[in-house]
């Protein structure tokens, strides 16, 4: 089980388990020392006062784009299919189990 | 006659629409160029040549019969591999898209289409577009035309160097921190990233969807502003896309002159650690031009500049590690089928640990990180603060100036390897970057050789919806400074 990340530096490991990338110890290792170096870089916007400034998730916002709701051919399903990895009966994408059956 | 392959875009035209050139003997160069060049420069990921030679030909057919699609009919354009084309691969320059093929045409190339463009060939790219040097590139390296021991920029440096090797008379790209115009000012091209929401992003596979611009690399400033008339524009499938009116930036070129126009110099921007002075020179020769030419050089600030690097780093990969969650291996992409049996999880893992190269791994590991709970209000959220400092400092700079000259890279382009770590490679994305967290638009000219002879770009930066002025800008000097010139392969 992952653990809790330390507040000195970034907890590699535990982070790349919430991406969902599996790491090798070398990779591990290298970007630990990598990921903090950058995280000591940034570390100095905390030299600015921002009280007060609202931050910009967006460079030209615009909000409630609206469209007509008229109904259009949708991607064709053999197209679409033809991009997935593994594929049952044509019509639907196989993946690994996710529910397990109730064991008795 | 000049060669086809060294045509730019409006020259050729001029020629189809005279009669003088095919569009099929005009595509049949530049196939036979590539196949000679591109062996050793490796700017292409995917070529289908007999689709193009065969749209060449419709094209052709189609101006016999006094029905061309516009001038441009049966002109080829290469395009980035994260631009979608229906039919064919759309890879990114990633393990994790072998194999993908696209399932439409992205906003863009429809609208290339429509005009008679032709789609002619997908161009290398650093990985899902993170890098600036197309090192980082999932599938090979490409080469500076210039020097093949040096970088060709990046991330769109297969476009860049495909203008500069004349293996393609032009090219898009896409630009979230310089990724247009910096590999085209390292490969002696002409760069231009649009506003934010000038171009619809439908179609583009997004990394940091509040930066991404898709942009046209080109041999001149008209052929920029020609392919910018056919892209931009409101789009019913991009809900970020700005419903201003766009075109008339060809036209607009006609009689221009900078004369009276106000050129602001970003006093910070020489202040930077680590500017050549090789490149200070270079702009600097600029602005004595422009001065010669009729405009005003002022010198303005820009304060929160060292700042940019930071807030860019936090937020582009706060959206990379989202917009990358998509690639799960399950709808479509790389799988490890090995890892099934170990269930849901694992399959991600894995899949994942083997699709995504170091570079792009460690953007969403930092995304992830700077998202976290607990972190996102140190990092996330004060990075966001700081951008609207930042495109505070623009709004400021352009009461003062009319258009803002800068470099484009700190230094002329560097040789292949010579970063040695991540943070030194995202160091040089200082000039910008900023453009793209402001959302201004900005062009990449070239304006010198360094003593090596490797090109020299220079930027100008124009306000919000300023594409007009800052083309304009680029055309004088341009025809100021003469010819292109052309690296020898």
């Amino acid at each position: 089980m992952a653990q809790r990340p330390d507040l000195a530096h970034v907890d590699v490991r535990y982070i790349a388990d919430l991406a969902r990338i599996d790491l090798s110890a070398a990779e591990l290792e290298r970007f630990q020392a990598e990921l903090d170096d950058i995280l000591g870089y940034v570390a100095q916007l905390s030299e600015l006062d921002t009280q007060g400034i609202e931050p910009m998730a967006h460079a030209m916002p615009r909000c409630n784009v609206m469209r007509e709701d008229v109904p259009q051919a949708s991607l064709e399903q053999d197209r679409v299919l033809a991009n997935a990895p593994a594929v049952v009966d044509a019509a639907y994408i196989r993946v690994p189990v996710v529910i397990e059956e109730a064991s008795s | 006659m000049t060669a086809p392959t060294d045509l730019t875009l409006h020259a050729a035209a001029d020629l189809l629409g005279r009669g003088e050139l095919t569009a099929r003997a005009l595509c049949e160069a530049l196939i036979a160029r590539r196949r000679r060049v591109d062996a050793a420069l490796k700017a292409f990921l995917y070529t289908d040549d007999d689709a193009v030679l065969a749209a060449a030909a419709a094209a052709d057919a189609r101006r016999r019969q006094g029905q061309p699609l516009s001038r441009f009919d049966g002109l080829p354009l290469a395009l980035k591999d994260n631009l979608s084309v229906v039919g064919q691969p759309c890879g990114c320059a990633s393990r994790i898209l072998a194999g993908y093929t696209a399932a439409y045409d992205a906003t863009v190339v429809a609208r290339l289409r429509a005009a008679g463009l032709i789609p002619a060939g997908r161009t290398n790219m650093d990985e899902f577009a993170m890098g600036s040097s197309t090192e980082n590139s999932g599938i090979q390296p490409t080469a500076n035309p210039w020097n093949p021991g040096h970088v060709p920029g990046g991330s769109s440096g297969g476009s860049a160097a495909a203008v500069a090797a004349r293996t393609a008379l032009a090219a898009l790209g896409s630009d979230t921190g310089g990724s247009i115009r910096q590999p085209a000012g390292f490969c002696g091209v002409v760069g231009l990233k649009p506003t934010y929401g000038r171009v619809s992003r439908y179609g583009l596979v997004a990394y940091a969807s509040s930066l991404d611009q898709i942009g046209p690399i080109t041999r001149d400033v008209r052929d920029a502003a020609i392919l910018l008339d056919l892209i931009a524009g409101p789009d019913a499938r991009d809900a970020t896309s700005l419903p201003d009116p766009a075109g008339g930036y060809e036209t607009g070129l006609a009689g221009a002159t900078v004369t009276g126009l106000r050129v602001g110099l970003p006093q910070e921007y020489f202040e930077v650690e680590g500017l050549s002075p090789e490149v200070r020179r270079t702009v600097e020769a600029v602005a004595e031009r422009l001065r010669e030419l009729g405009a005003t050089v002022v010198t303005v600030s820009l304060p929160r500049t060292r700042y940019a690097v930071a807030s860019y780093y936090i937020i582009a990969t706060a959206e990379a590690s989202a917009n990358l969650a998509r690639f799960d291996s399950i709808r479509y992409g790389f799988r490890d089928h090995a890892a099934e049996a170990e269930g849901l999880l694992e399959m991600y893992r894995r899949s994942r640990a083997q699709g995504f190269g170091a570079e792009v791994k460690r953007r969403i590991i930092l995304g992830t990180y700077v998202l976290s709970s607990g972190y996102y209000e140190a990092y996330y959220r004060r990075a966001q603060q700081v951008r609207t400092l930042i495109r505070d400092d623009f709004v400021q700079a352009f009461q003062e100036c009319d258009v803002l000259l800068a470099p484009v890279a700190p230094t002329p382009p560097f040789r292949t390897g010579q970063m040695s770590s991540p943070l030194e490679m995202y160091l040089s994305d200082i000039y910008t970057i900023s453009a793209n967290l402001a959302g201004i638009p900005g062009i990449s000219l070239p304006c010198g050789f360094s003593a090596s002879g490797l090109p020299i770009g220079v930027q100008i930066l124009g306000p919000v919806l300023g594409e007009g002025r800052i083309l304009r800008t680029a055309s004088v000097l341009e025809q100021a400074q003469g010819g292109t010139r052309f690296p020898e392969l």
